[in-house]
């Protein structure tokens, strides 16, 4: 079952009887497991906000730990990388397939970018001896704040701030890795010329998860470099 | 196409253990999910045994002296045996069983389709489920898990069992879960004969339509809670331990919001294939279609909102408490109308006592008594003194095994013929449903009663006073061994020496039936165009 | 195949193409709401408690800005559409029962 024949330039499988009908059935379930990533993420969410109203100051006093800057830079690279993946599903569309690997190589870049930034986010974090949950290092952080002539730490379960820190955007930044390596594999078939105008399932499907990737961000920015 | 002429089917279509391991066939891959799923059964239904075994007799007599005979030398043994068997039979037997096997197989030959939506992804389910499964059971050859099947926090963050090992594996059974479901959904959806509208489907497709729903949207939380939990045993975030200010009772919201859509997920394929029984069974209209079809949707958005009844007792408010309980009562609705339109349907029907038949009649008389001990449960003052005891797990195994195992021995009986091409002895699979069907009721109603007079769940012991129901309970289960046991008899004979299965042994109305046993390859040599409901018998 | 039912043949232009020019306009719009999410926050003294729902609101513009064009949910059908939806709703489901319970055991009982 499933061998395809080619319709048009595009490879149907036998149990659908179109380019069209093959197209619609694979967006339904990208749409499909977008929910389940929707939930996923959402669960996260609902955990933090649950206990952002048990323990406000806690929060806040963590979230003054988090660089914006920083935030606010890769907000700026992954709504670029954004518009760069839906402009490479613009030029397969227009069959302009050699801009749109450039397009999708940018892609691919910024989210390099994006994990080099929070490489650097996180090393800071371990420096200063912010772990997640148990792992934080109390003394090691006191030390820091007062060598900076700062308050000491006054929470004492600050490390559940920095689970969910940790948890999310961990979590977040798992799916920019997959993220970019799916772009990659779309750049390989792409620059071997499998897509044309009516061919290009696949670079939609990942174009979608690479959204949700952004809008996940979206939220996650101000929840947790801004509220705090 | 004319395979079929040469007596070309799927099964002989190629040939060799790799064509069977790479087949996108989802015919081929339900039979590879019947046959592993039909392995873990018998690992889980051997742990069920052992632990009945081991209540066969209390450890320490009325004069507090020991007892000899105790298969498990301490309660550590037990409660990991315990673990296992709910672990398998939930997450590896009932919750895929008969939507990958039955759903994979039949949904697509029912609505008149070559396969279903997605095959590739068809194919790396079942492979998802073997990687979960290899290593929930590797768990066993490591540090056995023994936080039961519930993973509850904050035992299952301190416990020193390989538990994250357990829950990755868990983890990854979800996800082919999530991805059958989405699989059948946009079969469902975008697949469909001509002419075969939503409502010209056969309920056990709209059965398997609201699990599927249940399936994508309900999974996904059980995901990140286990990521969680993964998270909290390597890092200690916080989130659900009570040390660092978080809330065990959190993670039960969230271990519940998937797993009481669970519930459903194993009964609602079931009620789907009952559907089916019982219209070819007594060749009759199915009686109010329309209601059994929507009530599967009903049952599905109700799961949603009842969760909290698994916790009134484990410190959740008793405002969420009340509220529970109020949207529990709910369920028994759409549940009542399809019970009610079943048996409608029966009412003047030329009923025959085929095997199928006698399990799904199995199944309508255990599933009532397993539904109303639920409205029980549901009610918050008797749930207080029934929770935790063995009248809860009488009626949770009223429901799965009475409802679900006995709907899957009815689809097994019912479709064999189809899926082999083989006719199995009649006789034996009677034989099979009569010890089954008493051998339940000998080992579960008694446990009713136990949990009445105060037993606990969970424990490898118990007083002298409950000794006699136990023993009786205890040999209740060997009676559903030995059917068990006649069951796979039958189904191995059937394969080596069964009759020639006729295209429609029974007279069945659904499209599944208008192809050869075993279909070919292609499912039907014309694409077949549908012009009336699918229960047309008078 | 049998019988030959297929009455819809291949249309090149079945899928909708956003102009490019659209989905400039669209960063476009993205970069400026960061900047302005940036701009709240620095004033977020005089804002007070309404901080916290000028930058999710924001986030919620930018979110619709995304799923509208650049997920192409716009052109995309209803079926769909509620697929999506679904997600977010029973996200609601899990928070809205949740909450009650733990804002019940403070405000009733006082304990978590």
């Amino acid at each position: 079952m499933s061998t395809s024949k080619m319709i048009n330039g595009v490879p149907v499988q036998e149990h659908f009887k179109n380019a069209h009908h093959q197209f619609d059935t694979a967006k339904m379930g990208i749409w499909l497991f977008m929910a389940t990533e929707i939930l996923m993420f959402g669960g996260l969410f609902v955990g933090y906000a649950i206990f952002h109203m048990m323990y406000p100051e806690m929060f806040a006093e963590g979230a003054r730990f988090l660089d914006w800057k920083l935030g606010f830079v890769n907000t700026l690279v992954l709504i670029f990388s954004s518009l760069t993946m839906a402009l490479g599903i613009h030029f397969i569309q227009m069959n302009q397939i050699k801009k749109a690997v450039w397009a999708l190589a940018i892609t691919i870049v910024c989210g390099a970018i994006f994990m080099v930034i929070k490489y650097f986010e996180y090393t800071h974090k371990f420096h200063m001896g912010i772990f997640p949950g148990n792992l934080l290092d109390i003394a090691k952080l006191n030390e820091h704040l007062t060598a900076q002539g700062l308050d000491t730490v006054k929470s004492t379960n600050l490390g559940m701030y920095f689970g969910f820190y940790f948890c999310m955007s961990g979590l977040h930044g798992i799916h920019v890795i997959i993220g970019m390596g799916l772009i990659t594999w779309c750049l390989i078939r792409a620059v071997r010329g499998d897509f044309n105008p009516n061919y290009y399932t696949a670079v939609e499907g990942v174009g979608i998860f690479w959204h949700i990737v952004d809008l996940v961000w979206i939220f996650l920015f101000p929840l947790l470099y801004l509220v705090g | 196409m004319g395979n079929a002429a040469h007596g070309s089917n799927y099964i002989n279509a190629e040939k060799g253990l790799m064509s069977w391991l790479t087949s996108l066939d989802h015919k081929r891959i339900g039979i590879l999910y019947f046959v592993t799923i039909l392995f873990f059964f018998l690992v889980g239904g051997t742990f069920a045994l052992l632990l009945r075994l081991e209540l066969f007799a209390p450890n320490v007599n009325a004069a507090g002296q020991a007892v000899a005979g105790a298969i498990f030398k301490t309660g550590d043994t037990y409660n990991q045996a315990l673990t296992y068997h709910g672990a398998i039979m939930v997450f590896m037997v009932i919750v895929p069983g008969i939507p990958a096997i039955f759903g994979n197989f039949f949904l697509p030959l029912q609505i008149g389709a070559k396969d279903v939506a997605f095959p590739k992804l068809n194919l790396a389910s079942w492979y998802m489920l073997m990687i979960g499964a290899t290593m929930a059971i590797a768990t066993m050859f490591l540090n056995k898990v023994d936080t039961g099947w519930t993973f509850y926090t904050p035992y299952s963050i301190r416990t020193s069992g390989s538990v994250s090992l357990m829950i990755a594996a868990v983890f990854i059974m979800g996800m082919s879960s999530v991805f059958t479901g989405l699989n059948m959904i946009a079969t469902i959806h975008k697949l469909r004969a001509p002419g075969m509208t939503f409502h010209r489907m056969p309920l056990f497709c709209w059965a398997i339509y609201s699990t599927s729903i249940l399936q994508v949207l309900a999974t996904p939380i059980l995901a990140i809670t286990l990521l969680l939990l993964i998270m909290e045993r390597a890092f200690g975030v916080g989130i659900f331990d009570p040390k660092l200010g978080g809330d065990p009772v959190l993670f039960q919201h969230f271990f519940w919001f998937y797993s009481h859509p669970a519930v459903y997920i194993m009964i609602l394929p079931a009620m789907g294939v009952i559907s089916e029984l019982l219209t070819t069974y007594s060749k009759k209209t199915i009686f109010g279609y329309t209601a059994i079809a929507y009530s599967s949707l009903g049952i599905a958005g109700v799961s949603f909102f009842v969760w909290g009844h698994h916790m009134y007792v484990s410190g959740q408010s008793e405002l969420a408490g009340v509220i529970f309980s109020f949207l529990t009562m709910l369920v028994g609705v759409p549940t009542a109308i399809k019970m009610f339109n079943w048996i409608a349907t029966l009412y003047k029907g030329s009923i025959e006592f085929t095997a199928s038949m006698l399990y799904a009649m199995g199944f309508m008389f255990l599933f009532v008594i397993g539904g109303v001990t639920g409205i029980m449960l549901a009610v918050l003052p008797i749930d207080v003194h029934f929770h935790d005891t063995y009248f809860v797990v009488a009626h949770f195994h009223y429901v799965m095994v009475g409802g679900t195992l006995m709907a899957l021995m009815g689809a097994i009986y019912h479709w064999f013929p189809k899926m082999f091409g083989k006719m199995y002895s009649e006789a034996l699979a009677r034989a099979s449903f009569v010890f089954v069907f008493i051998g339940f009721n000998v080992t579960f109603f008694p446990q009713f009663i136990l949990g009445g007079m105060g037993m606990p769940r969970r424990y490898f012991d118990y007083i002298p006073a409950y000794e006699q129901l136990n023993k009786i309970s205890t040999v209740g289960s060997w009676l559903i061994g030995i059917g068990f046991l006649i069951g796979l008899v039958s189904i191995i004979q059937a394969l080596r020496s069964g009759a020639k299965a006729p295209a429609n042994p029974w007279g069945s109305k659904t499209l599944e039936w208008h192809t050869e046993s075993p279909p070919i390859t292609h499912n039907f040599s014309h694409e077949p165009h549908v012009t009336e409901g699918p229960y047309e018998y008078k | 195949m049998g019988h030959s039912h297929g009455h819809k043949e291949i249309l090149p232009d079945e899928h909708h193409i956003t102009p490019f020019s659209v989905y400039m306009k669209v960063a476009l719009a993205l970069f400026a709401l960061t900047f302005l999410t940036i701009a709240a926050h620095s004033v977020r003294q005089y804002l007070g408690p309404v901080a916290p729902l000028v930058a999710f609101a924001i986030a919620g513009v930018k979110a619709f800005l995304v799923m509208a064009w650049f997920m192409h949910l716009k052109y995309e059908s209803m079926e769909n559409r509620i697929v999506f939806a679904l997600g977010f709703i029973f996200l609601v489901v899990l928070f809205g029962i949740s909450i009650t319970d733990i804002l019940s055991r403070q405000l009733i009982s006082g304990v978590l």
